[in-house]
């Protein structure tokens, strides 16, 4: 089993993030791998690892598009114990959805992988597009949103839930194909390999990496690419024109008391 | 010039609330286009729908096979690939619903389509508004592909009115319906008999101040008094308290009622991204120091066990008082 998980940095979300200019101020900004992301990684090492005997059935490979410095972030993830790294070098102003999704086709070709799993959405730009845009260029059945991935103990396909509208539906999809994770895939038992025992117990998020995974991290291949090496032309078609903050409420108020409040809600706000 | 082809969600014999967004968003793409709005509709049986549909668009496609019974990404997408092409459109454009965000990028994959989602607003012919970073900034992305592909915040879009005349509803073939081996085995429904989240005139949400799911029985009693949907933070959710499909924010539904009611809610950013539209936002939190008072109309400083049976009871006597 070989799963292929791709990878975007973010700005920190915890911290905040500067306009300047009509643009994104990316000057000091804190990188961080996109949290949904993270929880890729975490779902990947999920269905691998921990069989009886402790031994891994699988290689979980990840990937990004960027500068020199993102390989910060594919270190991140081999310290979490992710197998090997490949990075496509880019300018984040000349990548878009389109030319993530080329050169991943590109990448995917070579390498075969069983699951591409990756993060429903990066917090940055928000867009939720690349797995599914994956998934219709190759042909591959997808599922995204996922809460809980079960891999069948033939390894030939995977049921997910998925977070939708009306509540949960599971869709079972053959390999290879597209799984994006949802926020829930990182809780204890939302990942079912059919090789680790149910008495392991799994913590709550993506693991933290040790000192030892992050050691053995420096050692962990990483292969780095151009784009005219995997074939690739960027040909942006979405490029953005201005970035704006978002209008500003109007100061409420502070009420004293429930009555004041209904009274305000009924008279004032014509909300009740 | 080109068509706009809008993708439309049914339930049963009805068109789903949330495609009324859709359709206004159509209309004001259309304009800027210079072609008409088309609602293409999808399913086992959705001519009612379609019928249904005529009363907002000038043209309505069903497309109707036992195999598109469930909606799935693979097999919906060839679909409205194909109509796309057959009428012309320049714009493709579906509400940003759990269904939508699935099948949309897959549409565009397949026609070469650049693609925004999760619009709030159009700007220009192929320039579009939408919020990035958890809603802290808005963006404007201008897309030069031939056709563009949309999916449309509900929140940001009133519903669309009828048409002073309905429609004409027409059929088109499904052709071989590909499943590329996925099917959806089951769906775990949380049935309610209160209103949709996404289309509530008034959310009810708690957070992790109500500590555990039974508390949030005080809050269902408000709620059902108001003929409010329940919604949760991400911490709620998050902690089982209630289940995940109330979550409202970022990551969760994205929601813009009138009355938005936020109790034991600290209002983290990613909370505040998918409720900061709405209305009026009530906050009923004991920490006068919550980041959710930044964005609420009326804070009241208390405890939810205190505040929110007094609530009902105020509430109660001015219904009362009204009757």
């Amino acid at each position: 089993m070989k799963i292929l998980v791709p990878l975007k940095r973010v700005p920190d979300p915890e911290l905040k993030t500067k306009i300047q200019d009509g643009a994104v101020d990316l000057s000091n900004v804190s990188w961080v791998v996109n949290p949904f992301d993270e929880y890729a990684v975490e779902a990947a090492l999920r269905l691998v690892e921990n069989a009886d005997d402790g031994s891994r059935h699988g290689e979980v490979v990840v990937l990004t598009l960027g500068p020199d410095d993102a390989a910060a972030q594919l270190r991140s993830a081999l310290a979490m114990g992710a197998d090997r790294a490949i990075r496509i070098e880019a300018n984040d102003d000349e990548i878009d959805a389109g030319t993530v999704v080329d050169a991943l086709v590109a990448i995917i070709d070579a390498e075969k992988p069983d699951i591409v799993l990756m993060g429903k959405q990066a917090v940055d730009g928000d867009s939720n597009q690349a797995g599914q845009m994956l998934a219709g260029k190759l042909a591959w059945p997808q599922a995204t949103f996922a809460a809980s991935i079960e891999l069948a103990g033939d390894k030939s396909t995977v049921t997910v839930g998925r977070e939708v509208d009306a509540g949960v539906e599971y869709k079972k999809i053959p390999l290879p194909g597209i799984i994006t994770a949802d926020l829930r895939i990182i809780s204890p038992r939302a990942v079912i390999n059919h090789i680790t025992p149910d008495s392991h117990e799994y913590q709550d998020g993506p693991r933290y990496a040790s000192l030892k995974g992050i050691m053995k991290a420096k050692k962990k291949p990483m292969d780095v690419k151009s784009m005219a090496d995997i074939g690739v032309t960027a040909a942006p078609v979405i490029k953005r024109v201005s970035v704006e903050l978002p209008p500003q409420r109007p100061a409420g108020q502070i009420v004293e008391s429930v009555q004041e409040l209904v009274a305000k809600l009924n008279e004032e706000a014509k909300a009740l | 010039m080109g068509n706009v082809l809008a993708f439309c969600e049914t339930s049963g014999d009805k068109l789903r609330t949330n495609a009324l967004a859709n359709i206004t968003f159509a209309r004001q793409a259309a304009e800027k286009h210079g072609g008409d709005v088309i609602v293409v509709l999808v399913g086992k049986a959705v001519s009612a729908a379609g019928s249904a549909a005529a009363a907002y668009a000038g043209k309505v496609i069903t497309v109707e096979a036992d195999a598109l019974d469930n909606y799935m990404a693979e097999t919906y997408a060839p679909i409205v690939a194909r109509i796309a092409g057959d009428e012309n459109a320049s714009v493709v454009c579906a509400t940003a619903s759990a269904t939508g965000k699935d099948l949309v990028p897959r549409v565009a994959a397949l026609i070469g389509a650049g693609m925004a989602s999760d619009i709030a607003g159009i700007t220009g012919k192929n320039q579009f508004k939408r919020p990035i970073l958890a809603g802290n900034a808005y963006s404007s992305v201008d897309i030069s592909t031939d056709v563009i592909c949309v999916t449309v915040r509900q929140s940001e879009f009133d519903p669309a009115a009828e048409l002073a005349t309905a429609g004409q509803v027409s059929s088109a073939e499904a052709g071989d319906v590909e499943s590329f081996g996925a099917e959806v085995v089951r769906v775990e429904s949380s049935k309610s008999d209160r209103p949709d989240l996404n289309d509530a005139d008034v959310v009810v949400s708690g957070g992790r101040g109500m500590k555990n799911g039974d508390n949030f029985k005080v809050l269902e009693e408000l709620a059902d008094l108001l003929g409010a949907a329940m919604g949760a933070s991400r911490a709620a959710t998050d902690a089982g308290m209630v289940p995940a499909d109330w979550q409202v924010g970022q990551t969760g539904k994205i929601v813009a009622p009138n009355l938005y009611i936020a109790v034991a809610i600290s209002g983290a950013i990613q909370h505040l991204a998918g409720m900061k539209s709405s209305k009026t936002i009530v906050a009923i939190n004991k920490d006068a120091e919550a980041p959710i008072f930044q964005v609420a109309d009326y804070g009241l400083v208390a405890t939810w066990e205190k505040a929110i049976p007094e609530l009902v009871e105020e509430i109660k006597k001015l219904k009362e008082s009204q009757t």
